[in-house]
């Protein structure tokens, strides 16, 4: 069943069935909303590396889905897994129909922010939940490798669809908060995805895999 | 009356445990510890010693001829050099005194290849000479390759000569340099740029009332001087404390380093008299910490429930279940009539969020301590799992169940709902030289690497090998 997943998942990084919607229009959305010209680019290059410190800055973002939440203290584990583990990015990774477009961006910063995305588009504020997506290509085996992660508020990771790690509780985007078990990201293109929920105040997002040894891994690209 | 008594000594007992080698420990004046295919060895005052297979089960077995008092041991290559005092008369006596030295291929008695050399005199002292020819210490210096041997007790002088590390007699026309007064069963030991002197003070021989206590000088040059930490020369009879006596355990003597790893070292000496073991001599190991450059003894682990901190960001090690809110009427601290009695709340209990928990295996992570029942470990040794040098091994439960931590396949940790005595559920900790501790798994399934739990990111605990000087290795433990 598992081999089925990921061959399903395969066929979906192949096709890039994903992001289609965001491919298909092309809409310039720096051009559309300049606020998130300090925060964001549009993707040029058909491929680009992580930063220096391993940061993937490239990622395909829902528009915010509206789940308000006057705190972030509910954001306990269980609820996390009821609230975003809602098997969007399973099988064969159609667009969901619970959200709206989905736009593709550089960060110009290492993390995401998603609360200037969410303002900058008009589409919320706080209490909103996130969805983000990324493809990758590896050229050769990279064994034992962690994926990071920071965010603000909780989280829940996925790699080619299956669950990478999850930051529960009222979270402050930390660089290497928390990070997944060893995965070997084997030759071949994989999609992380993930989704991060606020409450009130700031939203954000940063991501990178580390190696044994806690140092940033660099050697994929990141497709446009 | 009678039963309390009982379960007192039962009690203690228990305690005991923790703190003290296992099996027939009972030793005076003990060598360095040596580790010889496998096994551990240490000699004592009146001829042989004991051996451990693990560290933490001794017994009497090892065999040191020439009688004696305050041998010392090293490895030198392929074979061990031995030096013992052939006297020891005591403060009374007569104090002429011999040091001799001799070699070993192996320190075990039943190997073929056992069988010591004829020993020879390295150094001595005459009849009211200011000084006594007895307890030996050897000494390699890792910056020369030169070899010295320290001696003396309380009558008169420490000294030191210089020996040939290749046939361990005294190096030709060496003379004795006097280095401290006032101690005995000193050795030095090299760390950081200083040569620190050891040297034991206070009263031998008494028992529990012996007021034996380990000291130490330190200095730029091997043969001194020996300043203390107020600056007062060891000559002087300056000395800074090492090691005192616990609550249960007097007269700790006769200091020897082992170092187990990089940041991870240990001392070895005997307790004069140790009240859980019927006030007898024991071999006694403690980790050793280095606290500004300053050699001290740390602490020997013990049964409780400890608050597990990360030094890497601080967060406490926990089980991965949702957080339950602790329901405490929150007043407004504007709105607080002065007058209004003070109320004491209960902390949450394990009753009130037991049945918010999974069944079966655990995920583990960090997070804020907030003295939750999911971040409450109850540590308890293992007896029957026996040890490693200076300690056992430990059971980590939650507090009031039977989940416990336990290494997992792909070198990751879990906690499972029960304990079964396996070797991936039991914990080896040990205090690293800066205080803090490492916590090791006996074994990990699917591999014979050694690894030590490690904080993979600030949340994430797992298992890694262990990297000296890594704040991701290292653990503090704060009982509670």
């Amino acid at each position: 069943m598992k081999y089925i997943v990921k061959i399903m998942v395969l066929l979906a990084c192949l096709t890039l069935t994903f992001p289609a919607d965001a491919r298909k229009k092309k809409v310039d959305l720096i051009e559309k909303y300049p606020a998130l010209a300090p925060y964001f680019s549009m993707p040029v290059e058909e491929a680009v590396q992580p930063d220096e410190l391993g940061f993937i800055r490239r990622w395909t973002l829902m528009e915010p889905i509206e789940k308000p939440n006057p705190t972030n203290t509910v954001f306990v584990d269980s609820y996390i897994r009821e609230n975003l583990d809602t098997g969007w990015n399973k099988g064969d990774f159609k667009v969901p129909q619970d959200g709206g477009a989905w736009h593709q961006l550089d960060s110009k910063l290492f993390n995401v922010k998603l609360y200037r995305y969410a303002v900058g588009t008009g589409a919320g504020r706080y209490g909103l939940i996130f969805r983000a997506v990324t493809v990758i290509e590896v050229m050769e085996d990279i064994e034992n490798v962690r994926l990071a992660v920071g965010s603000n508020s909780a989280s829940m990771w996925w790699i080619d669809g299956e669950e990478a790690l999850i930051l529960s509780g009222d979270r402050r985007m930390v660089m290497d908060d928390g990070a997944s078990k060893r995965i070997t990201l084997k030759k071949g293109r994989h999609v992380i995805t993930g989704a991060v929920i606020n409450g009130p105040g700031m939203s954000d997002f940063c991501v990178r895999f580390i190696d044994e040894k806690g140092n940033p891994v660099n050697g994929y690209q990141i497709l446009k | 009356m009678k039963k309390s008594i009982i379960l007192s000594a039962v009690l203690a007992l228990m305690s005991m445990s923790a703190f003290a080698q296992e099996g027939q420990p009972w030793i005076h004046d003990p060598s360095t510890i040596m580790e010889c295919d496998g096994k551990y060895y240490t000699f004592g005052t009146g001829g042989g010693g004991l051996i451990s297979e693990d560290g933490w089960n001794w017994f009497p077995g090892a065999e040191r001829p020439g009688g004696g008092a305050a041998p010392d041991a090293m490895k030198i290559g392929s074979r061990y050099l031995v030096a013992y005092s052939s006297t020891g008369g005591g403060l009374g006596g007569g104090h002429a005194g011999r040091i001799l030295t001799m070699w070993n291929r192996t320190l075990d008695p039943n190997s073929p290849d056992f069988g010591f050399t004829e020993p020879i005199e390295v150094a001595s002292s005459e009849v009211d000479e200011d000084c006594d020819a007895i307890d030996a210490g050897l000494f390699m210096d890792p910056t020369s390759g030169r070899l010295w041997c320290t001696y003396g007790t309380y009558f008169g002088f420490i000294r030191i000569v210089e020996l040939d590390p290749l046939t361990g007699a005294r190096v030709e026309g060496n003379e004795p340099v006097n280095i401290a007064i006032d101690c005995e069963a000193t050795t030095i030991i090299w760390r950081n740029g200083w040569y620190y002197l050891l040297g034991t003070h206070g009263t031998c021989c008494d028992g529990v009332n012996s007021t034996y206590n380990i000291v130490v000088g330190r200095s730029r040059n091997v043969t001194g001087p020996y300043l203390d930490n107020v600056g007062r020369d060891m000559i002087a009879g300056g000395g800074k404390m090492v090691v005192d006596a616990t609550d249960r355990q007097f007269g700790a003597g006769h200091f020897g380093r082992w170092i187990e790893d990089e940041g991870v070292e240990k001392m070895s000496f005997h307790w004069e008299a140790d009240l859980d073991r019927g006030g007898r001599s024991v071999l006694a190991i403690r980790p050793l910490l280095w606290v500004g450059d300053w050699p001290v003894a740390g602490d020997a682990f013990s049964d409780g429930v400890y608050e597990i901190s990360s030094v890497r960001r601080g967060y406490a090690l926990e089980l991965a279940v949702d957080f339950v809110r602790h329901d405490i009427p929150r007043s407004r601290f504007w709105m607080i009539d002065p007058n209004e009695p003070v109320v004491s709340y209960p902390n949450q209990t394990l009753e009130e969020v037991v049945a918010t928990w999974p069944e079966g295996e655990i995920a583990t992570r960090c997070g804020d301590w907030m003295n939750r029942p999911h971040q409450r470990w109850s540590l308890t040794a293992v007896s029957e799992a026996g040890g490693y040098l200076g300690g056992q091994y430990y059971k980590m439960c939650i507090e009031g169940t039977d989940r416990v931590l336990a290494a997992a396949e792909g070198a990751e940790v879990v906690v499972v709902p029960e304990f079964t005595g396996a070797p991936e559920q039991l914990w080896r900790i040990e205090q690293l030289t800066d205080g803090t501790y490492r916590i090791m798994p006996k074994s990990v399934p699917g591999t014979s690497r050694q690894y030590v739990l490690t904080s993979v990111a600030d949340s994430t605990p797992s298992l890694a090998e262990y990297m000296c000087g890594s704040d991701n290795c290292k653990w503090v433990f704060r009982r509670k």
